[in-house]
């Protein structure tokens, strides 16, 4: 059986070589998929379709299981975030202090779901299991910055500031 | 690495240490540096430098009174100080030598003095990102004593004689899942370490991990030479980056003094330690499902047995404890598991790490004794309910938990006691509920997180909590009947006796204790189409989710 050559970087782009690294690293054994979709979303900042196609290829990995590993954790997103992000974190502490009523503003002022973008592309917003900040709850997170005790005055100024840029 | 080389290192560093005359301990947690401790830290080191006294700035781990962030303390004084930021800097340094400033020191011998320290011992005393503080504090001493004077056996009969029990929630006896590993057939073996705090509400692992990861390193390789094994994984949840740079830091540094790698202590033993990220998924802190996840699919549980003592990770026998069980390790291996057995109740022994939020004066973490009193950490420890509101009802346990009324709170916290409430120890969230929240919501809230946690895998769980959150969410909404109120009864036992893994199993726990203690305001909800907390908008129409 010939040796397997994985499949050509998708494109010139540099962040290919830190995926590919991370690949390299572990060998181009299979368990190391959620690793590299990791490293493929940290780079790139969500996985599409080519990304998702050419991890798979790489670690001989059937696509529908790379598909089904994507789509089954929370944390990968197949969609590219806003140039910002505001996570609200839905932790059971947060809850208790009022998280609800942060998602219910911020969806009123933004005019989206949690989960969504702005159709400008302007300001994503998530919503996050929990950060483990649950002493300072409710927390948001402002482009991964975490604010504890937010009010939603706060949180809407925030959100101004972004709208504005 | 010899132990006496150890000893060498604790020497220099702590005459090193000495030559400073004062220390001010920064607390650099999530909690803290979300209220400028960066700031603060930076600010602090420049007036150190300034003042020209001789002052080490350090940055450390959770101290614990997270609500009186950022913390400050100063050694070797102990004078702590509260909600301190950058611009009281200054004041700080000038008052070293002298009387402490008033305005910012804090009375927390409360929320202190009940406390005891085993898994914490170091959190605020050492920087984490520096393995010479941790061996000055007798770090990875337990670790060469084991290789050069223990035999595996001898560990397993120490950690079995201690009583420590798991602290993931599940409470099994560590000892007699080590001898299980130990005995497995097999040249090639696992220890894994459970980081993948899923827990909503809790953060104790996080706070271990960013704060003293040394410690829990120490304690994989103590479990690795007990049962035979060579590799170990820390599965850590993604969501933490800190935890898993402070980790990466410390496992770097612990090859680099060779308490990792190949022979080390000059004996055959080796043992090294990958850090493996989660993504997201509350069902992979069950080890199966983990197992899956490390070996890079989705985070599914399998049926056991066979358990993963015997089949595990690439189908070796494998070792799988939480963060906090491997934190308690080393300070067994050197004290003894009678020291450690003399703590806590009758089949709870040792310590207990909580997270303290909700409606609470002091939130925050705090380590206390098993067998002390709910009361006691609520009310002494926590400071209690704020004024104008009053306690309804304690959650341990998370969403596999239960809620724990005001007239139970005199229970002793042990492993057996809260099941017999009808909820679990859980890995150690603990949040307080006031008068504001209602139960029936709470109970949607959890049951919520079930059902988008669900795997699928199983019916009774995918299926089941969907049409528990349908019920609840009709409830909630002032459409629900007593009918509904019998059905959700009916669909809870199914749930619990059918499903695969613990998520299915403990899902129902949230309503059936609500159920058992708050009942009247289910009735309240159905009968009056009334919230007594004010909480459900009952003229809202039924969302009904498929």
């Amino acid at each position: 059986m010939p040796a397997f050559t994985p499949p050509p970087l998708p494109s010139d782009d540099k962040r290919w070589k830190i995926v590919n690294g991370t690949m390299r690293k572990n060998g181009f054994a299979r368990h190391a998929l959620i690793e590299t979709l990791h490293t493929v979303q940290s780079a790139f900042g969500y996985l599409d379709d080519d990304a998702i196609r050419f991890v798979a290829r790489s670690l001989r990995v059937p696509l529908s299981q790379a598909y089904g590993v994507v789509t089954f954790y929370h944390y990968f997103c197949l969609k590219p975030p806003g140039r910002h992000t505001m996570t609200i974190c839905a932790g059971t502490a947060c809850y208790i202090k009022g998280a609800d009523k942060l998602a219910a503003a911020a969806e009123k002022r933004l005019g989206i779901a949690q989960g969504q973008t702005t159709k400008d592309g302007g300001i994503s917003l998530m919503k996050a299991r929990c950060v483990g900040a649950c002493s300072r709850a409710p927390v948001v997170l402002c482009d991964g910055e975490v604010a504890g005790e937010v009010t939603a005055e706060q949180m809407l100024e925030q959100l101004e500031r972004w709208a504005v840029e | 690495m010899t132990i006496e080389e150890l000893e060498q290192i604790a020497k220099t560093v702590s005459q090193e240490n000495e030559k400073y005359d004062f220390e001010v301990n920064v607390c650099m947690d999530l909690a803290c540096v979300s209220q400028g401790a960066d700031r603060l830290r930076e600010a602090l080191t420049k007036a150190a430098e300034a003042s020209g006294k001789n002052v080490l700035v350090r940055r450390t781990g959770c101290m614990g009174p997270c609500s009186s962030g950022p913390l400050v303390r100063v050694d070797p004084e102990e004078t702590l100080y509260s909600k301190v930021n950058a611009g009281h800097a200054e004041a700080i340094v000038s008052s070293l030598g002298g009387q402490p400033v008033p305005e910012l020191q804090c009375d927390l011998n409360e929320h202190f003095d009940k406390q005891v320290r085993v898994v914490l011992e170091n959190a605020g005393y050492i920087d984490p990102e520096k393995i010479d503080d941790y061996i000055v504090r007798d770090g990875y001493k337990a670790l060469l004593t084991v290789l050069t004077e223990m035999t595996p056996n001898g560990v397993l009969h120490r950690i079995s004689e201690s009583g420590l029990r798991g602290r993931g929630g599940g409470g099994y006896p560590t000892g007699l899942k080590w001898g299980t590993v130990a005995k497995a057939a097999g040249d090639l073996k696992y220890v894994v370490c459970n980081g993948d705090e899923g827990d909503p509400g809790a953060f104790m692992d996080r706070s271990v991990m960013e704060g003293d990861p040394h410690r829990v390193i120490e304690g994989m390789a103590i479990a690795a030479y007990a049962v035979g094994a060579s590799k170990g994984f820390i599965y850590v949840r993604a969501e933490y980056p800190v935890a898993v740079a402070r980790l990466t830091t410390a496992l770097r540094e612990a090859r680099r003094r060779g308490l990792l790698g190949n022979g080390i202590c000059n004996t055959p033993f080796n043992f090294d330690v990958e850090i493996r990220l989660g993504a997201g998924a509350f069902v992979c802190g069950e080890e199966t499902a983990l197992i899956a996840s490390i070996e890079g699919r989705r985070g599914t549980p399998r049926p056991r047995p066979p358990y993963p003592a015997v089949s595990g990770l690439f189908g070796k026998p494998t070792l799988i404890n939480n963060v906090e069980t491997f934190a308690n390790v080393a300070p067994i291996i050197r004290n003894g598991g009678k020291w450690f057995a003399n703590m806590g109740s009758e089949r709870s022994k040792g310590t207990k790490v909580f997270a303290l939020t909700g409606k609470i004066a002091n939130t925050g973490l705090v380590e206390v004794p098993m067998g002390i009193k709910l009361r006691e950490i609520i009310e002494e420890i926590g400071g209690g309910v704020p004024a104008g509101h009053t306690f309804k009802a304690v959650q341990t346990g998370g969403p596999s938990g239960g809620c724990i009324p005001a007239e139970m709170l005199d229970v002793g916290v042990s492993y057996d006691a809260l099941v017999r409430l009808g909820s679990i120890m859980g890995s150690g969230g603990m949040i307080v509920m006031d008068d504001t929240s209602c139960m029936v919501n709470v109970a949607r809230f959890f049951v919520e997180f079930c059902m988008t946690e669900s795997c699928g895998k199983c019916i009774p769980c995918r299926a089941g909590t969907a049409q528990m959150y349908t019920l609840l969410t009709r409830i909630c909404t002032g459409v629900g009947t007593m009918d509904d109120l019998e059905l959700l009864v009916g669909l809870c036992e199914t749930i619990k006796e059918a499903s695969l893994c613990g998520l299915g199993m403990t899902a129902p726990n949230p309503v059936l204790s609500t159920l058992k203690y708050f009942r009247d305001e289910y009735i309240e909800h159905i009968e009056h189409k009334r919230c007594p907390a004010g909480v459900c908008n009952m003229e809202a129409p039924v969302e009904v989710v498929a």
